[in-house]
């Protein structure tokens, strides 16, 4: 393929949303509307088709964020308590609240669009947990994207959604953001997007740390392999302040196909165990008092439940079960009339069966391939590698603005959901600090951060030159794997063994040891230490000098290129951020074995920044207000 | 293997103007075959199993083989999704066999009305309020 062949494409826009997934068809939703009564242009750019990209691609069978404001069910500061001490402190109240607000009113718009949510006989949702409630949701993501296409079709020309387009750079003007810049994947043309305000909302990163299964098994991750850090990349490129990059995300799902727990441990109030048939929560309740206050309070910090679980396996204790024979028996039981119980015991099975058709259709598999009928016979569960999403109990992303009517001091500069880059929001994964948002909760954010970044292109009507030479050089930056390629490919008999340059796939697998074996991945229990995180930084800056070496043949291997890239600058990132956070507060997440216990001096935040100017870190510290 | 498309029933989709499960794949790893007018996973360790091309391809001719990392042979869960509703076959390793039928979906595709019928309480661009609140809370 000729790099040189590419045509260049100039689209201008006011609101430029980068990404598909729920916090973008938020944004898209939200954005359309303001902009069409203060006429304003958005446009929508997805690597891929909106119907079915991001983390709710596959659908989901819960919808993990609802308060249940109009009834009385909670409050806004139950919600703020309790994302709080998941976190083990380390959350913005701000942010939560601003999520929490509004949240269900995003859910209610889910229904009206077509949205099947299960009802009680009183027509009342149905309750997984306290915040969870159950839906039908095979077509979850068809639905809210076809509403975002909908509201963006309301600005007739002035809206416009591209797929399959890969963003790679953000374009800067000085320090503000104006910008992407990005190719098709599909035909040779590469993108340049000017904007007065762009909103980040590309997701969390996967497949940064090694999975536990490297076979055809490594696309299997439980959050999904086409998340590959583009969020966190463009904005450390922008220059802006990031959070939380230490406060990765460790889920204990069914082993292998990481098939959902939640419905089983809340709706059907199963239990886990040891081999031995021991309840670890409970055998090992005295360890969460090294954890306290977080670790006594209720519920239990997921990265603790973890901790106790791993304690378990490392004395030898495993495997860890789910009983859901125990459970659903037990279920069963309750019921005294032999019919009624027939009937209900199809009704769970159907139940049981849907909560891994709706989202993880590979447990489903996976059960149906081992003859396992939950029923009879109880599942494994384990703890995934890490990942990076502030969506779930991860925290790690931008560091963004707070509402004016809620955020304490400096925690306000302007604009919801602004990261410290001018003309540069995020949403969704790509902000940090604000956990436990989930599909709701991020569409939820990205209606908000959508609004205001109307304001801020209403407020800055300005337009900015960019220059032929800026993007002429961003072109040829982004194209240079193509062109490494082509200039090398035909020295060796195998295209992928060059001494020249470097394939992405092997770029991945060669993060992935790194990532694994010093960063405290899965192979090793998640522990590290000083010692080991200077040593994987030292490695990462061979891997940073090879990327000017990524080659790829056509346009796929080209987004693979980007894509392992981006990653890399996660993985930094997270580096630099355990380093810096000298102790262990996420024990189930990472231990630092040079640091085991939790510090006062670190109830705050670990925020770092790359300067673009010097290319040099920065880390800061940060209060909790 | 994950994904696998049937040779003899995928026509490339020579009816359409594009081929369905390279238009849905997230993860753009279904390509069409140009010689052969066959589509396939050119990339089976990056398939998340998301089933999106199993249910999009309009023959029918795409399954999914799990991941031979971990999962024994001849286990089979195969959809049917209609406009509304949604039908699987799961097929036991030990040929015992279970169907399930959900809903998808209330409202047509393509219907959808973004204000849901809610009204938005303000024109202020500063406010908290998001469209169609304080109605839709």
């Amino acid at each position: 393929m000729n790099a040189d062949n590419f045509k260049t494409l100039v689209v201008e826009t006011d609101l430029l949303i980068l990404g598909g997934g729920m916090a973008a068809c938020g944004a898209a939703y939200e954005a359309s509307y303001w902009a069409k009564k203060n006429k304003q242009r958005v446009t929508l750019v997805d690597k891929a088709a909106m119907e079915r990209s991001g983390a709710v691609a596959m659908g989901l069978s819960a919808i993990n964020l609802y308060l249940g404001l109009s009834k009385g069910n909670n409050t806004v500061d139950d919600y703020v308590s309790y994302v709080k001490n998941d976190l083990m402190g380390i959350a913005r109240k701000d942010l939560v609240a601003n999520i929490a607000r509004h949240v269900d009113s995003s859910v209610h718009l889910f229904e009206k669009w077509g949205l099947p949510i299960w009802k009680d006989e009183e027509g009342n949702y149905v309750n997984e947990g306290r915040w969870q409630i159950m839906i039908h949701g095979e077509s979850y993501k068809n639905i809210v994207s076809e509403a975002a296409k909908s509201a963006l079709k309301e600005l007739g020309e002035d809206g416009a959604y591209y797929e399959r387009v890969f963003i790679t750079e953000p374009v800067m003007y000085e320090d503000r953001c104006v910008g992407a810049v990005g190719f098709s994947v599909r035909e040779n043309v590469f993108y340049v997007f000017k904007a007065k305000a762009v909103l980040d909302v590309m997701g969390g990163a996967v497949h940064v740390f090694r999975p536990r299964s490297v076979g055809e098994g490594l696309g299997r991750s439980w959050y999904p392999p086409f998340n590959s850090g583009a969020s966190t990349y463009f904005t450390l490129k922008a220059g802006a302040e990031m959070t939380c990059q230490e406060v990765r995300f460790v889920p204990v799902r069914f082993k292998d196909s990481y098939g959902p727990v939640g419905a089983w441990f809340l709706l059907f109030k199963s239990r886990a165990t040891n081999a031995k048939g021991e309840d670890y929560m409970e055998k090992r309740s005295s360890e969460l008092e090294n954890w306290a206050p977080y670790g006594t309070s209720k519920p239990t910090p997921a990265n603790l439940r973890n901790y106790l679980m791993l304690l378990e396996l490392e004395e030898g204790n495993g495997p860890i079960y789910m009983r859901t024979d125990e459970a659903i028996q037990k279920l069963v039981a309750e019921i005294p009339d032999e019919k009624e119980s027939r009937r209900k015991m199809k009704e769970l099975e159907s139940e049981a069966w849907e909560d891994f058709l709706d989202m993880t259709v590979s447990q489903a598999l996976n059960w149906a391939s081992h003859n396992i009928m939950p029923e009879e016979t109880p599942s494994e569960i384990s703890a995934c590698e890490p990942y990076f999403i502030s969506s779930h109990s991860g925290a790690s992303g931008a560091w963004v603005s707070g509402p004016k009517d809620l955020a304490p001091g400096e925690h306000h500069w302007g604009y919801d959901n602004m990261t410290s880059v001018k003309g540069l929001f995020a949403a969704g994964d790509a902000a940090g600090a604000s956990s436990h948002k989930f599909s709701s909760g991020s569409f939820t954010e990205g209606r908000i951060a959508g609004k205001a970044a109307i304001a801020f292109c209403v407020d800055h009507p300005e337009a900015f030159e960019i220059s032929e030479e800026q993007t002429a050089a961003m072109k040829e930056r982004v194209l240079q794997p193509l062109k490494t390629f082509q200039e090398h490919h035909a020295y060796t008999n195998d295209e992928d063994v060059n001494p020249n340059y470097i394939k992405p796939r092997m770029f991945m697998f060669r993060l992935q040891k790194i990532m694994d074996e010093y960063a405290g991945g899965a192979s090793v229990g998640f522990k590290t230490s000083g010692a080991l995180l200077t040593r994987g930084l030292e490695y990462l800056q061979f891997m940073k000098e090879d990327a000017e070496k990524l080659a790829a043949a056509d346009l796929n291997e080209l987004m693979r290129c980007w894509e392992n890239v981006h990653r890399m600058w996660q993985a930094e990132s997270h580096i630099r951020t355990m380093l810096f956070r000298e102790e262990t507060r996420w024990p189930g997440y990472y231990f630092r074995t040079d640091y085991p216990r939790m510090k006062e001096d670190w109830e705050a935040f670990a925020n770092c920044r790359w300067d673009p100017e010097s290319g040099k870190w920065e880390m800061i510290k940060r209060e909790i207000l | 293997m994950p994904s696998f498309v049937i040779n003899e029933k995928c026509d490339g989709c020579k009816a359409q103007d594009r081929t369905a499960c390279q238009y849905i794949c997230p993860n753009d790893l279904m390509v069409l075959d140009r010689e052969t007018n066959k589509a396939f996973n050119r990339a089976v360790d990056m398939c998340w199993e998301c089933y999106s091309c199993v249910k999009i391809c309009p023959t029918q001719a795409i399954e999914i083989r799990g991941y031979a990392d971990f999962m024994p042979l001849g286990g089979v869960v195969q959809p049917l999704r209609s406009s509304d509703s949604i039908m699987w076959a799961v097929r036991f390793r030990n040929k015992v066999v279970k169907r399930f039928k959900f809903p998808i979906r209330t409202k047509p595709e393509g219907s959808i009305d973004p204000d849901a019928g809610f009204t938005t309480g303000t024109e202020d661009l500063k406010s908290p309020v998001l469209r169609t609140e304080p109605d839709s809370l």
